[in-house]
């Protein structure tokens, strides 16, 4: 049972969703406070690279410690790129859109993340420690709930505190309170005393942190290794992005989305290992994620359906004190 | 430090020359400290790239190979950029250029008609699939609303996996199927000779070929210029562009602009599909770590940016960035590791876009009341 298809593509569904999660995460928050960064795929790249370099090359004693460690170092290369983004958009009110694909740009497949790891010599090796399921086994072998809930890497069951922790925080504190002020009305909330810049910088960077990490959970945990390009992530940034539309800006609905979107991904190489065919199968089970988000894209904006549902009215919009 | 940033009320035509220059030397300035900071020489570094891509034996030839292509994917960009529609699919909508106007090469090719004819029908064909390519975008956000930057992007990748799959995984019409390479290595079928594009030998640097898709896209610049500068079309794209409102107001139709837009960008990338094949390859490329891993259709962004959307700039940038890759290219290895043409690339575009501020606006230091102790010599 645990082997049928629908079990195992539920199980990696959640898996492979879970970079997605992270990066969505991280990009909801800065969107919910005004700043639309398209640069999630870039960050993700330097993430993985990085927190791969630090795993590998930074010995600090047990397997567990470095792998934090790892995952630490890529959550703060993911800052340091999105304050690139933030420093011009919210400083210097530079286009969002153009400056998010100059950072995606700057930091890609082809560009900063490949520097680094070529630099630092670590394409093409596994990694020494990677994050793997470590409930026992008898745990993972119960019928359903084994593989889907007891057998999944560590990161998995962070991802899930991490969607408790911004869902509560935005619907139910203070500050989280603040940031949709500010993503909704950034002038009401600087005539609150709320200060604009402060909220977007923070949530810019905390949006960079999830998508460091969201790379390192490719590298460390779902293909434990680094290669040049941007091979790892293959467009998973673009479809956290995406996915934060659909979840119409909710953080619990961008678990349900992540892991649908995971088992898109999952299908391609569990059809192969189970040599099923369908046709030109490779070619439609590999687009068959990044087709699923243009439709489910174009579902959703049927008639300004996402502006209905949830966009901050501020996103993408820079906030000048003296138009407001 | 506190600053404030205010508004100018006058733009001299000085600064809108001199703040771009600056904010490229100090890109090239930034790009310089993150070589010096992972242990290169930045000088000699750029030295070596400037030889490699200009001034060495053979180097315009190759830096000619790399511009076309940007050339065409920046003037796509440009050309949706400017009405604000984020046409960021150049990337597959050159590949899906490259299929369509293959077949048209390797068909009419094939039963023997005038070459000139045949490259007609290559350059009509490249032009319309990557105008239907982009316009699944274009559709989508004129009738629907959709993000045409996340649906274009998406694009990219299902294009990928066709152009893997025709020259890869299937006995299909674009690939090379009889002969003793066709069983070692998938390719893709060679074209007939009557469907290869010419080109120009220029007898200076050991002989520079410009290939035909180099006036071909200083044909197209020419054609958007005349579009956006002296046509109602292109005045109602601009104002579009500048505010929709007032478009709006003003009657202009929305939808139609966003798809003509859209299928322009589209037509443009495709044209550089088809001068890929037709120019350079001679049959459509299909490796996952050919074409693909070269992403001209990103670097058309970066190229439009900093043309400021102006086709004519844009030419002159793709020229430039054009040698950046044929450099980097070049001297791939231990002191240029992949990569550093993005990195060179993004941060050029990063200080032009903060530069872009400077133009219309002020920054002006706030000085803080010194204390009494400061205030003491």
């Amino acid at each position: 049972m645990n082997n049928s298809l629908i079990v195992v593509l539920i199980a990696s569904g959640v898996t492979y969703g879970t970079p997605i999660l992270f990066g969505a995460l991280g990009e909801l928050l800065a969107e919910r406070s005004g700043v639309l960064n398209l640069g999630v795929e870039g960050m993700m790249l330097v993430g993985a690279a990085m927190g791969f370099w630090a795993e590998q090359r930074i010995h600090i004693g047990s397997g567990a410690l470095s792998l934090i460690l790892g995952l630490a170092v890529a959550a703060f290369s993911g800052t340091v790129m999105a304050a690139i983004h933030a420093f011009l958009v919210v400083s210097l009110r530079a286009s969002q859109i153009v400056s998010g694909l100059a950072l995606t740009i700057f930091a890609g497949g082809l560009g900063l993340s490949s520097y680094l790891g070529t630099d630092l010599n670590i394409a093409g090796v596994p990694a020494t420690h990677t994050f793997h399921a470590f409930f026992p086994n008898t745990m993972q072998n119960w019928p359903i709930v084994g593989p889907i809930v007891f057998g999944q890497n560590p990161l998995v069951y962070f991802s899930w505190l991490c969607v408790i922790a911004v869902a509560y925080y935005l619907a139910r504190t203070r500050p989280g309170l603040n940031v949709r002020a500010v993503g909704e009305a950034p002038g009401a909330a600087d005539a609150m005393g709320i200060s604009v810049a402060k909220y977007r910088y923070i949530h810019t960077l905390v949006g960079g942190a999830f998508a460091g990490i969201a790379g390192a959970t490719f590298a460390l945990a779902i293909t434990p290794t680094w290669n040049s390009g941007d091979s790892l992530v293959q467009g998973a940034g673009w479809i956290a992005i995406a996915l934060v539309i659909f979840s119409f800006w909710r953080a619990e609905l961008c678990l349900v989305g992540a892991y649908l979107f995971g088992a898109a991904q999952a299908l391609q190489p569990e059809l192969q290992a189970r040599n099923i065919s369908l046709g030109p199968t490779d070619l439609w089970a590999n687009s068959l994620p990044y087709a699923a988000t243009v439709i489910v894209l174009a579902a959703v904006s049927w008639r300004g359906a996402s502006r209905r549902l949830g966009a901050p009215a501020a996103l993408g919009v820079a906030y000048v004190r003296e138009d407001a | 430090m506190r600053f404030t940033v205010e508004r100018r009320l006058d733009l001299p035509r000085w600064r809108l020359v001199a703040v771009p220059i600056v904010s490229i030397a100090l890109g090239l300035v930034l790009a310089g400290l993150v070589l010096l900071v992972t242990g290169h020489n930045p000088l000699s570094s750029y030295r070596q790239l400037f030889d490699a891509a200009f001034v060495s034996t053979g180097s315009l030839d190759q830096t000619l190979i790399s511009a076309t292509p940007l050339a065409f994917t920046g003037l796509a960009a440009a050309a949706a950029f400017r009405m604000r529609v984020f046409n960021i699919g150049a990337e597959g909508q050159l590949y899906i250029g490259s299929i369509t106007g293959a077949f048209f090469g390797l068909y009419f090719g094939g039963r023997g008609a005038a070459s000139p004819w045949v490259i007609a029908l290559m350059v009509l064909g490249g032009m319309a699939g990557g105008a239907a390519w982009a316009s699944i975008a274009g559709a989508l956000r004129a009738f629907f609303g959709t993000s045409e930057i996340l649906t274009s992007l998406m694009l990219n990748y299902i294009a990928g996996y066709l152009l893997t799959y025709l020259v890869f995984d299937s006995e299909s019409y674009w690939r090379q199927t009889k002969g003793f390479n066709a069983t070692v290595f998938p390719t893709g079928k060679q074209l007939p000779h009557n469907a290869v594009w010419p080109a120009w030998t220029l007898h200076t640097q050991g002989g520079i070929g410009v290939p035909l898709g180099a006036f071909l896209a200083v044909a197209a610049a020419i054609f958007l210029w005349v579009l956006y500068r002296r046509t109602r079309f292109g005045f109602e794209v601009q104002v579009l562009g500048d505010s929709e409102g007032a478009a709006r107001y003003a009657g202009v139709r929305t939808r139609r602009k966003v798809l003509s837009v859209m299928a322009i960008s589209g037509a443009i990338a495709g044209l550089g599909g088809v001068s890929q094949v037709g120019d350079f390859g001679h049959s459509v490329d299909g490796d996952p770590n050919g074409l693909q891993r070269l992403g001209y259709g990103y670097s058309g962004i970066v190229v439009a940016a900093l043309g400021r959307y102006n086709p004519f700039a844009v030419l002159l940038v793709a020229f430039l960035l054009g040698g950046l890759e044929n450099a980097g290219n070049s001297l791939q290895g231990a002191n240029f590791p992949s990569g550093l043409v993005g990195v060179i690339e993004g941060i050029i575009l990063f200080t032009t876009l903060g530069g872009e501020l400077l133009i219309r606006h002020r920054v002006r230091l706030l000085r803080t009341p010194k204390t009494a102790a400061e205030a003491m010599p």
